[in-house]
Protein backbone atom coordinates (compact mmCIF):
# COMPACT_ATOMS: atom_id res chain seq x y z
CA UNK A 1 0.00 0.00 0.00
CA UNK A 2 0.92 3.65 -0.70
CA UNK A 3 2.76 5.34 1.99
CA UNK A 4 -0.44 7.05 4.21
CA UNK A 5 0.47 10.98 4.72
CA UNK A 6 -0.31 13.39 7.65
CA UNK A 7 -2.97 15.96 6.79
CA UNK A 8 -3.22 19.23 7.87
CA UNK A 9 -6.38 21.82 8.31
CA UNK A 10 -5.73 25.29 9.57
CA UNK A 11 -8.85 28.22 8.77
CA UNK A 12 -11.93 29.32 9.70
CA UNK A 13 -15.22 28.19 8.03
CA UNK A 14 -18.40 30.43 8.01
CA UNK A 15 -22.13 29.79 6.97
CA UNK A 16 -23.74 32.87 5.29
CA UNK A 17 -21.59 35.39 7.51
CA UNK A 18 -21.76 33.29 11.01
CA UNK A 19 -18.28 31.88 11.66
CA UNK A 20 -18.62 28.34 12.78
CA UNK A 21 -15.11 27.47 14.00
CA UNK A 22 -11.27 28.49 13.42
CA UNK A 23 -9.34 25.46 13.19
CA UNK A 24 -5.68 24.20 13.07
CA UNK A 25 -5.39 20.76 12.97
CA UNK A 26 -2.36 17.95 12.23
CA UNK A 27 -3.93 14.51 11.41
CA UNK A 28 -0.21 12.17 12.48
CA UNK A 29 0.37 9.96 9.36
CA UNK A 30 -0.92 6.14 10.22
CA UNK A 31 -2.48 7.30 12.91
CA UNK A 32 -5.82 7.07 14.43
CA UNK A 33 -7.50 10.83 15.22
CA UNK A 34 -10.80 10.95 17.15
CA UNK A 35 -12.41 14.20 16.48
CA UNK A 36 -15.01 15.50 19.18
CA UNK A 37 -16.92 18.29 19.80
CA UNK A 38 -21.30 19.20 20.46
CA UNK A 39 -23.48 18.30 18.53
CA UNK A 40 -23.36 21.22 15.94
CA UNK A 41 -19.54 22.23 16.37
CA UNK A 42 -18.94 20.98 12.84
CA UNK A 43 -16.99 17.84 13.22
CA UNK A 44 -18.69 16.19 10.14
CA UNK A 45 -17.74 19.36 8.02
CA UNK A 46 -14.14 18.78 9.00
CA UNK A 47 -14.71 15.72 7.71
CA UNK A 48 -16.27 16.88 4.30
CA UNK A 49 -14.24 19.89 3.77
CA UNK A 50 -11.08 17.36 3.54
CA UNK A 51 -12.85 14.91 1.72
CA UNK A 52 -14.11 17.65 -0.79
CA UNK A 53 -17.76 17.52 -0.49
CA UNK A 54 -20.34 20.29 -0.45
CA UNK A 55 -20.73 21.72 3.16
CA UNK A 56 -23.01 24.58 2.61
CA UNK A 57 -20.63 27.18 3.59
CA UNK A 58 -16.94 28.82 2.67
CA UNK A 59 -14.12 27.90 3.87
CA UNK A 60 -10.94 29.69 3.98
CA UNK A 61 -7.93 28.26 4.47
CA UNK A 62 -5.35 25.54 3.64
CA UNK A 63 -5.84 21.80 3.55
CA UNK A 64 -3.10 19.82 2.65
CA UNK A 65 -1.49 16.18 2.70
CA UNK A 66 2.08 15.94 4.12
CA UNK A 67 3.60 14.81 0.95
CA UNK A 68 2.67 17.58 -1.17
CA UNK A 69 0.11 15.28 -3.30
CA UNK A 70 -3.46 16.10 -3.60
CA UNK A 71 -5.60 14.46 -1.60
CA UNK A 72 -8.51 13.74 -4.12
CA UNK A 73 -8.97 10.07 -4.89
CA UNK A 74 -6.86 8.88 -1.28
CA UNK A 75 -9.53 9.09 1.03
CA UNK A 76 -12.34 6.48 1.48
CA UNK A 77 -15.40 7.39 3.83
CA UNK A 78 -17.49 5.78 5.89
CA UNK A 79 -20.58 7.41 7.50
CA UNK A 80 -22.82 6.58 10.28
CA UNK A 81 -25.54 5.08 7.88
CA UNK A 82 -24.14 2.26 6.19
CA UNK A 83 -25.25 3.52 2.99
CA UNK A 84 -25.60 0.13 1.80
CA UNK A 85 -27.86 0.01 -1.74
CA UNK A 86 -30.93 -2.34 -0.88
CA UNK A 87 -31.40 -3.53 -4.56
CA UNK A 88 -27.76 -5.26 -4.52
CA UNK A 89 -26.44 -8.61 -2.80
CA UNK A 90 -23.67 -7.76 0.07
CA UNK A 91 -20.92 -8.42 -2.15
CA UNK A 92 -22.02 -6.56 -5.12
CA UNK A 93 -22.03 -3.90 -2.40
CA UNK A 94 -18.61 -3.96 -1.31
CA UNK A 95 -17.24 -3.66 -4.74
CA UNK A 96 -20.00 -0.67 -6.00
CA UNK A 97 -17.19 1.20 -6.08
CA UNK A 98 -15.43 0.23 -9.26
CA UNK A 99 -18.50 -0.33 -10.93
CA UNK A 100 -18.96 3.51 -10.15
CA UNK A 101 -15.56 4.11 -11.42
CA UNK A 102 -16.49 1.55 -14.42
CA UNK A 103 -13.39 -0.67 -13.59
CA UNK A 104 -13.75 -4.15 -13.28
CA UNK A 105 -13.79 -5.44 -9.67
CA UNK A 106 -11.94 -7.66 -8.01
CA UNK A 107 -13.98 -10.40 -6.83
CA UNK A 108 -12.00 -12.26 -5.05
CA UNK A 109 -10.35 -9.58 -2.82
CA UNK A 110 -14.26 -8.87 -1.48
CA UNK A 111 -14.86 -12.31 -0.70
CA UNK A 112 -11.77 -12.26 1.05
CA UNK A 113 -12.39 -9.13 2.79
CA UNK A 114 -15.95 -10.61 3.73
CA UNK A 115 -14.69 -13.23 4.84
CA UNK A 116 -11.94 -11.58 7.08
CA UNK A 117 -14.97 -9.81 8.77
CA UNK A 118 -17.46 -12.52 9.20
CA UNK A 119 -19.74 -12.24 6.80
CA UNK A 120 -18.36 -15.16 3.84
CA UNK A 121 -21.72 -17.02 4.16
CA UNK A 122 -23.85 -13.84 4.03
CA UNK A 123 -22.31 -12.57 0.86
CA UNK A 124 -24.97 -13.12 -1.53
CA UNK A 125 -27.88 -11.83 1.20
CA UNK A 126 -29.75 -8.41 0.49
CA UNK A 127 -28.76 -6.28 3.13
CA UNK A 128 -32.20 -5.88 4.46
CA UNK A 129 -31.56 -9.22 5.37
CA UNK A 130 -28.61 -8.45 7.97
CA UNK A 131 -28.61 -6.64 11.53
CA UNK A 132 -27.46 -3.83 12.20
CA UNK A 133 -23.58 -5.09 13.23
CA UNK A 134 -23.34 -6.93 9.70
CA UNK A 135 -24.58 -4.42 7.49
CA UNK A 136 -21.71 -1.86 9.04
CA UNK A 137 -19.36 -4.75 8.85
CA UNK A 138 -20.63 -4.87 5.33
CA UNK A 139 -20.00 -0.99 4.67
CA UNK A 140 -16.57 -1.35 6.39
CA UNK A 141 -15.47 -4.06 3.56
CA UNK A 142 -16.87 -1.64 0.85
CA UNK A 143 -14.54 0.92 2.45
CA UNK A 144 -11.46 -1.74 2.63
CA UNK A 145 -11.92 -2.40 -1.08
CA UNK A 146 -11.52 1.09 -1.86
CA UNK A 147 -7.71 0.53 -0.84
CA UNK A 148 -7.13 4.18 0.52
CA UNK A 149 -4.06 5.25 2.53
CA UNK A 150 -6.81 7.23 4.06
CA UNK A 151 -9.92 6.40 5.94
CA UNK A 152 -12.78 8.78 7.64
CA UNK A 153 -14.93 7.22 9.42
CA UNK A 154 -18.13 9.72 10.69
CA UNK A 155 -19.84 8.02 13.29
CA UNK A 156 -19.63 4.60 11.82
CA UNK A 157 -20.56 3.06 15.14
CA UNK A 158 -23.12 5.16 16.88
CA UNK A 159 -26.16 3.41 16.18
CA UNK A 160 -25.09 -0.05 17.46
CA UNK A 161 -25.52 -2.01 20.75
CA UNK A 162 -22.78 -1.28 23.40
CA UNK A 163 -21.33 -5.04 22.64
CA UNK A 164 -21.50 -5.14 18.66
CA UNK A 165 -19.79 -1.78 18.50
CA UNK A 166 -16.98 -2.92 20.75
CA UNK A 167 -16.75 -5.57 18.22
CA UNK A 168 -16.65 -3.24 15.61
CA UNK A 169 -13.90 -1.10 17.75
CA UNK A 170 -11.67 -3.77 17.62
CA UNK A 171 -12.11 -5.45 13.64
CA UNK A 172 -11.82 -1.60 12.32
CA UNK A 173 -8.67 -0.96 14.55
CA UNK A 174 -7.44 -4.11 13.02
CA UNK A 175 -8.36 -3.44 9.38
CA UNK A 176 -7.23 0.15 9.17
CA UNK A 177 -3.72 -0.32 11.07
CA UNK A 178 -1.17 1.53 9.01
CA UNK A 179 -3.72 4.08 7.31
CA UNK A 180 -4.32 7.37 8.79
CA UNK A 181 -7.77 7.48 9.97
CA UNK A 182 -9.70 10.41 10.98
CA UNK A 183 -12.68 9.34 13.35
CA UNK A 184 -15.79 11.56 14.22
CA UNK A 185 -17.58 10.22 17.13
CA UNK A 186 -19.38 11.98 20.17
CA UNK A 187 -18.30 9.00 22.40
CA UNK A 188 -15.79 9.56 24.73
CA UNK A 189 -14.79 6.08 25.55
CA UNK A 190 -14.98 5.51 21.99
CA UNK A 191 -12.14 7.98 21.63
CA UNK A 192 -10.25 7.13 24.57
CA UNK A 193 -10.66 3.19 23.22
CA UNK A 194 -9.32 4.03 19.45
CA UNK A 195 -7.34 7.21 18.68
CA UNK A 196 -3.43 7.81 18.99
CA UNK A 197 -4.64 11.92 19.03
CA UNK A 198 -8.05 13.26 20.39
CA UNK A 199 -8.75 16.61 18.92
CA UNK A 200 -11.77 18.38 20.34
CA UNK A 201 -13.78 21.07 18.58
CA UNK A 202 -15.79 23.89 19.89
CA UNK A 203 -16.55 27.75 18.43
CA UNK A 204 -13.23 28.50 20.17
CA UNK A 205 -10.90 26.57 18.77
CA UNK A 206 -9.26 23.09 18.78
CA UNK A 207 -8.14 21.14 22.22
CA UNK A 208 -5.37 18.58 21.11
CA UNK A 209 -5.61 15.70 23.93
CA UNK A 210 -3.03 13.38 24.67
CA UNK A 211 -3.73 9.39 24.89
CA UNK A 212 -2.54 6.27 26.80
CA UNK A 213 0.37 5.36 25.65
CA UNK A 214 -0.94 1.35 25.23
CA UNK A 215 -1.87 0.45 21.59
CA UNK A 216 -5.16 0.72 20.16
CA UNK A 217 -7.75 -1.09 19.90
CA UNK A 218 -7.34 -0.22 24.30
CA UNK A 219 -8.86 -2.52 26.16
CA UNK A 220 -12.01 -1.13 27.90
CA UNK A 221 -11.19 -2.07 31.41
CA UNK A 222 -7.30 -0.59 31.26
CA UNK A 223 -7.06 2.65 34.06
CA UNK A 224 -5.55 4.82 31.67
CA UNK A 225 -7.78 4.56 29.07
CA UNK A 226 -11.20 4.59 31.35
CA UNK A 227 -9.13 7.94 33.62
CA UNK A 228 -8.64 9.51 29.51
CA UNK A 229 -12.23 8.84 28.98
CA UNK A 230 -13.82 10.22 31.87
CA UNK A 231 -11.08 13.50 31.64
CA UNK A 232 -12.37 13.64 28.34
CA UNK A 233 -16.28 13.83 29.32
CA UNK A 234 -15.58 16.09 32.07
CA UNK A 235 -13.92 18.64 29.50
CA UNK A 236 -16.97 18.02 26.99
CA UNK A 237 -19.64 18.56 29.34
CA UNK A 238 -18.13 21.94 30.69
CA UNK A 239 -17.34 23.10 27.09
CA UNK A 240 -20.82 22.93 26.26
CA UNK A 241 -22.51 23.87 29.57
CA UNK B 1 -62.35 -12.28 0.11
CA UNK B 2 -61.41 -9.58 -2.58
CA UNK B 3 -63.02 -12.02 -5.38
CA UNK B 4 -66.18 -11.99 -3.59
CA UNK B 5 -66.44 -8.44 -2.72
CA UNK B 6 -65.67 -7.53 -6.71
CA UNK B 7 -68.67 -9.84 -7.57
CA UNK B 8 -70.70 -8.06 -5.21
CA UNK B 9 -69.76 -4.66 -6.55
CA UNK B 10 -71.14 -5.93 -9.93
CA UNK B 11 -73.87 -7.30 -8.63
CA UNK B 12 -75.21 -4.22 -7.45
CA UNK B 13 -73.61 -2.08 -10.46
CA UNK B 14 -76.19 -4.27 -12.33
CA UNK B 15 -79.37 -3.49 -10.23
CA UNK B 16 -78.76 0.08 -9.87
CA UNK B 17 -78.91 0.02 -13.62
CA UNK B 18 -81.42 -2.33 -13.86
CA UNK B 19 -83.21 0.29 -11.52
CA UNK B 20 -82.53 3.25 -13.24
CA UNK B 21 -84.14 1.16 -16.74
CA UNK B 22 -87.29 0.19 -14.68
CA UNK B 23 -87.78 3.58 -13.04
CA UNK B 24 -86.95 5.99 -15.36
CA UNK B 25 -88.84 3.99 -18.37
CA UNK B 26 -86.89 4.91 -20.79
CA UNK B 27 -86.86 2.88 -24.28
CA UNK B 28 -84.35 0.95 -25.24
CA UNK B 29 -82.72 2.99 -27.45
CA UNK B 30 -81.43 5.21 -25.02
CA UNK B 31 -80.78 3.40 -22.08
CA UNK B 32 -81.01 -0.40 -22.60
CA UNK B 33 -81.48 -2.87 -20.08
CA UNK B 34 -78.48 -5.07 -18.87
CA UNK B 35 -80.22 -8.12 -20.34
CA UNK B 36 -80.34 -6.32 -23.95
CA UNK B 37 -76.66 -5.54 -23.35
CA UNK B 38 -75.55 -9.51 -22.64
CA UNK B 39 -77.84 -9.73 -25.58
CA UNK B 40 -75.79 -7.73 -28.08
CA UNK B 41 -72.44 -8.76 -26.76
CA UNK B 42 -73.41 -12.57 -27.33
CA UNK B 43 -74.48 -11.85 -30.32
CA UNK B 44 -71.97 -9.53 -31.69
CA UNK B 45 -68.48 -10.91 -29.92
CA UNK B 46 -66.74 -11.19 -32.77
CA UNK B 47 -66.98 -7.54 -34.13
CA UNK B 48 -65.94 -6.65 -30.54
CA UNK B 49 -63.31 -9.02 -30.09
CA UNK B 50 -61.43 -7.93 -33.59
CA UNK B 51 -62.18 -3.62 -32.16
CA UNK B 52 -61.06 -4.73 -28.60
CA UNK B 53 -57.94 -6.34 -30.23
CA UNK B 54 -56.83 -3.26 -32.27
CA UNK B 55 -57.80 -0.58 -29.30
CA UNK B 56 -56.05 -3.52 -26.96
CA UNK B 57 -52.49 -3.59 -29.35
CA UNK B 58 -52.51 0.71 -29.51
CA UNK B 59 -53.07 1.46 -25.68
CA UNK B 60 -50.46 -1.59 -24.95
CA UNK B 61 -47.82 -0.42 -27.83
CA UNK B 62 -48.88 3.24 -26.78
CA UNK B 63 -47.41 2.60 -23.05
CA UNK B 64 -44.51 0.58 -23.91
CA UNK B 65 -42.93 3.27 -26.70
CA UNK B 66 -44.51 5.85 -24.05
CA UNK B 67 -42.75 4.54 -21.19
CA UNK B 68 -39.31 4.13 -22.74
CA UNK B 69 -39.83 7.69 -24.21
CA UNK B 70 -40.74 9.30 -20.99
CA UNK B 71 -37.86 7.55 -18.77
CA UNK B 72 -35.22 8.46 -21.30
CA UNK B 73 -36.37 11.81 -21.28
CA UNK B 74 -36.22 11.59 -17.42
CA UNK B 75 -32.65 10.25 -17.48
CA UNK B 76 -31.41 12.72 -20.37
CA UNK B 77 -32.90 15.60 -17.72
CA UNK B 78 -31.07 14.24 -14.89
CA UNK B 79 -27.79 13.75 -16.11
CA UNK B 80 -28.22 17.30 -17.52
CA UNK B 81 -28.66 20.84 -15.88
CA UNK B 82 -28.62 22.29 -19.01
CA UNK B 83 -30.97 20.08 -21.01
CA UNK B 84 -33.26 19.87 -17.27
CA UNK B 85 -33.02 24.44 -17.29
CA UNK B 86 -34.22 24.32 -21.21
CA UNK B 87 -36.47 21.33 -21.44
CA UNK B 88 -38.77 21.22 -18.04
CA UNK B 89 -40.40 24.35 -18.93
CA UNK B 90 -41.12 23.42 -22.42
CA UNK B 91 -42.34 20.18 -21.01
CA UNK B 92 -44.97 21.57 -18.57
CA UNK B 93 -46.04 24.07 -20.73
CA UNK B 94 -46.86 21.69 -23.29
CA UNK B 95 -49.03 20.35 -21.02
CA UNK B 96 -51.20 23.29 -21.18
CA UNK B 97 -52.20 21.95 -24.90
CA UNK B 98 -55.04 19.56 -24.04
CA UNK B 99 -54.08 16.41 -26.23
CA UNK B 100 -57.50 16.11 -27.21
CA UNK B 101 -57.78 19.14 -29.27
CA UNK B 102 -54.74 17.63 -31.14
CA UNK B 103 -56.02 14.26 -32.20
CA UNK B 104 -57.69 15.78 -35.76
CA UNK B 105 -54.02 16.82 -36.81
CA UNK B 106 -52.53 13.69 -35.34
CA UNK B 107 -55.37 11.96 -37.70
CA UNK B 108 -54.41 14.90 -40.92
CA UNK B 109 -50.36 13.54 -40.57
CA UNK B 110 -50.29 10.18 -39.15
CA UNK B 111 -53.68 8.90 -40.74
CA UNK B 112 -56.39 6.61 -39.73
CA UNK B 113 -54.26 3.33 -39.21
CA UNK B 114 -53.35 2.37 -35.61
CA UNK B 115 -50.27 4.89 -35.80
CA UNK B 116 -52.16 8.12 -35.37
CA UNK B 117 -54.04 6.01 -31.94
CA UNK B 118 -50.14 5.03 -30.06
CA UNK B 119 -49.06 8.75 -30.92
CA UNK B 120 -52.34 9.72 -29.67
CA UNK B 121 -51.85 7.45 -25.98
CA UNK B 122 -47.32 8.37 -26.40
CA UNK B 123 -48.69 11.94 -25.92
CA UNK B 124 -50.68 11.33 -23.24
CA UNK B 125 -48.44 9.11 -20.70
CA UNK B 126 -45.56 11.21 -21.97
CA UNK B 127 -45.24 13.72 -19.52
CA UNK B 128 -46.63 11.48 -16.48
CA UNK B 129 -43.82 9.20 -16.74
CA UNK B 130 -41.05 11.89 -17.48
CA UNK B 131 -42.48 13.76 -14.38
CA UNK B 132 -42.43 11.32 -12.12
CA UNK B 133 -39.38 8.88 -13.12
CA UNK B 134 -37.23 12.40 -13.47
CA UNK B 135 -38.21 13.11 -9.59
CA UNK B 136 -37.53 10.05 -8.32
CA UNK B 137 -33.78 10.45 -10.38
CA UNK B 138 -33.10 13.80 -8.64
CA UNK B 139 -34.35 12.67 -5.44
CA UNK B 140 -31.55 10.30 -4.75
CA UNK B 141 -30.54 10.70 -1.22
CA UNK B 142 -27.34 13.05 -0.18
CA UNK B 143 -25.56 10.32 1.91
CA UNK B 144 -25.66 8.23 -1.94
CA UNK B 145 -24.31 11.44 -3.44
CA UNK B 146 -21.40 11.85 -1.09
CA UNK B 147 -20.35 8.20 -0.82
CA UNK B 148 -20.14 8.24 -4.92
CA UNK B 149 -18.52 11.27 -5.16
CA UNK B 150 -15.71 10.15 -2.37
CA UNK B 151 -15.16 6.95 -5.10
CA UNK B 152 -14.75 8.88 -7.71
CA UNK B 153 -18.26 7.74 -9.64
CA UNK B 154 -18.90 8.86 -13.20
CA UNK B 155 -21.84 10.41 -13.46
CA UNK B 156 -23.41 7.78 -15.95
CA UNK B 157 -22.27 5.28 -13.45
CA UNK B 158 -23.54 6.69 -11.05
CA UNK B 159 -26.94 7.02 -12.94
CA UNK B 160 -26.84 3.13 -13.54
CA UNK B 161 -26.12 1.91 -10.81
CA UNK B 162 -27.91 3.85 -7.76
CA UNK B 163 -30.09 6.88 -9.74
CA UNK B 164 -31.87 4.28 -11.77
CA UNK B 165 -32.57 1.14 -9.56
CA UNK B 166 -33.23 4.23 -6.55
CA UNK B 167 -36.43 5.88 -8.70
CA UNK B 168 -38.14 2.52 -9.62
CA UNK B 169 -40.61 2.90 -7.46
CA UNK B 170 -41.51 6.45 -8.95
CA UNK B 171 -41.39 5.04 -12.34
CA UNK B 172 -43.89 2.50 -11.18
CA UNK B 173 -45.71 5.47 -10.12
CA UNK B 174 -45.84 7.09 -13.20
CA UNK B 175 -46.57 4.04 -15.10
CA UNK B 176 -49.57 3.39 -13.00
CA UNK B 177 -50.91 6.79 -13.94
CA UNK B 178 -50.06 5.68 -17.63
CA UNK B 179 -51.86 2.94 -17.59
CA UNK B 180 -55.30 4.86 -16.72
CA UNK B 181 -54.52 7.22 -19.22
CA UNK B 182 -53.60 5.56 -21.97
CA UNK B 183 -56.58 4.27 -23.12
CA UNK B 184 -58.19 7.65 -22.83
CA UNK B 185 -55.55 8.47 -25.29
CA UNK B 186 -56.51 5.77 -27.83
CA UNK B 187 -60.27 5.64 -27.90
CA UNK B 188 -60.00 9.76 -28.67
CA UNK B 189 -57.72 9.20 -31.77
CA UNK B 190 -60.31 6.75 -32.70
CA UNK B 191 -62.89 8.49 -32.41
CA UNK B 192 -61.79 11.55 -34.50
CA UNK B 193 -60.81 9.21 -37.18
CA UNK B 194 -60.68 5.42 -37.55
CA UNK B 195 -62.08 2.29 -38.97
CA UNK B 196 -61.33 0.21 -35.96
CA UNK B 197 -60.96 0.11 -32.43
CA UNK B 198 -64.01 -0.39 -29.88
CA UNK B 199 -64.19 3.62 -30.01
CA UNK B 200 -64.74 3.31 -33.58
CA UNK B 201 -66.70 0.87 -32.82
CA UNK B 202 -68.92 2.57 -30.54
CA UNK B 203 -69.58 5.58 -32.47
CA UNK B 204 -70.30 3.31 -35.20
CA UNK B 205 -73.21 1.75 -33.04
CA UNK B 206 -74.33 4.96 -31.83
CA UNK B 207 -75.10 6.34 -35.34
CA UNK B 208 -76.87 3.39 -36.05
CA UNK B 209 -78.93 4.00 -32.98
CA UNK B 210 -77.49 0.02 -31.77
CA UNK B 211 -77.65 1.60 -27.99
CA UNK B 212 -76.87 -1.73 -26.75
CA UNK B 213 -73.82 -2.71 -29.21
CA UNK B 214 -72.60 0.65 -28.07
CA UNK B 215 -72.83 -0.20 -24.44
CA UNK B 216 -71.49 -3.53 -24.64
CA UNK B 217 -68.24 -2.19 -26.20
CA UNK B 218 -67.72 0.57 -23.42
CA UNK B 219 -68.02 -2.15 -20.97
CA UNK B 220 -65.67 -4.12 -23.26
CA UNK B 221 -63.20 -0.90 -23.01
CA UNK B 222 -63.83 -0.78 -19.18
CA UNK B 223 -63.11 -4.36 -18.44
CA UNK B 224 -59.78 -3.92 -20.69
CA UNK B 225 -58.64 -1.18 -18.29
CA UNK B 226 -59.22 -2.34 -15.24
CA UNK B 227 -56.84 -5.46 -17.06
CA UNK B 228 -54.20 -2.86 -17.79
CA UNK B 229 -54.55 -1.23 -14.64
CA UNK B 230 -54.68 -4.65 -12.26
CA UNK B 231 -51.04 -5.88 -14.92
CA UNK B 232 -49.45 -2.33 -14.41
CA UNK B 233 -50.10 -2.12 -11.03
CA UNK B 234 -48.59 -5.93 -10.27
CA UNK B 235 -45.61 -4.46 -12.42
CA UNK B 236 -44.99 -1.01 -10.51
CA UNK B 237 -45.22 -3.52 -7.02
CA UNK B 238 -42.13 -5.78 -8.82
CA UNK B 239 -40.51 -2.20 -9.27
CA UNK B 240 -40.48 -1.25 -5.84
CA UNK B 241 -39.41 -4.68 -4.08
CA UNK B 242 -36.74 -4.74 -6.64
CA UNK B 243 -35.44 -1.41 -5.36
CA UNK B 244 -35.95 -2.32 -1.86
CA UNK B 245 -34.27 -5.94 -2.12
CA UNK B 246 -37.01 -7.90 -1.92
Amino acid sequence: MIQAPAITLSGTHTIGDRALFTADMTLPARQWTALLGPSGVGKSTVLRLILGLETGGAFEGDIAASDGASLDGRISYMAQSDLLLPWLSVLENAVIGARLRGDTPDMDRARALLDRVGLASDADKKPGALSGGMRQRAALVRTLMEDRPIVFLDEPFSALDAATRADMQELAADVLADRTVLLVTHDPAEAARLAHQIIVLSGQGVTTWDTPAAAIPRDIQDPETIACQMRLFTHVRAAAA
Amino acid sequence: MRGRDILFAVLLGLGIWQALVIITDAPHFILPSPWRVAQAMVKSWEVILQNAWVTGLEVVLGLILGTLLGAATAIQLALSKTAERLMLPILVFTQAVPVFALAPLLTLWFGYGIGSKIIMAVLIIYFPVTSAFHDGLTRTGQGYRDLAQSMGAGKYQFMRHIQIPNALPSLGTGLRLAAVYAPIGAVIGEWVGASKGLGYLMLLANGRAKIDLMFAALIVLACLTVLLHLAVGKLADRLAKVAQGR
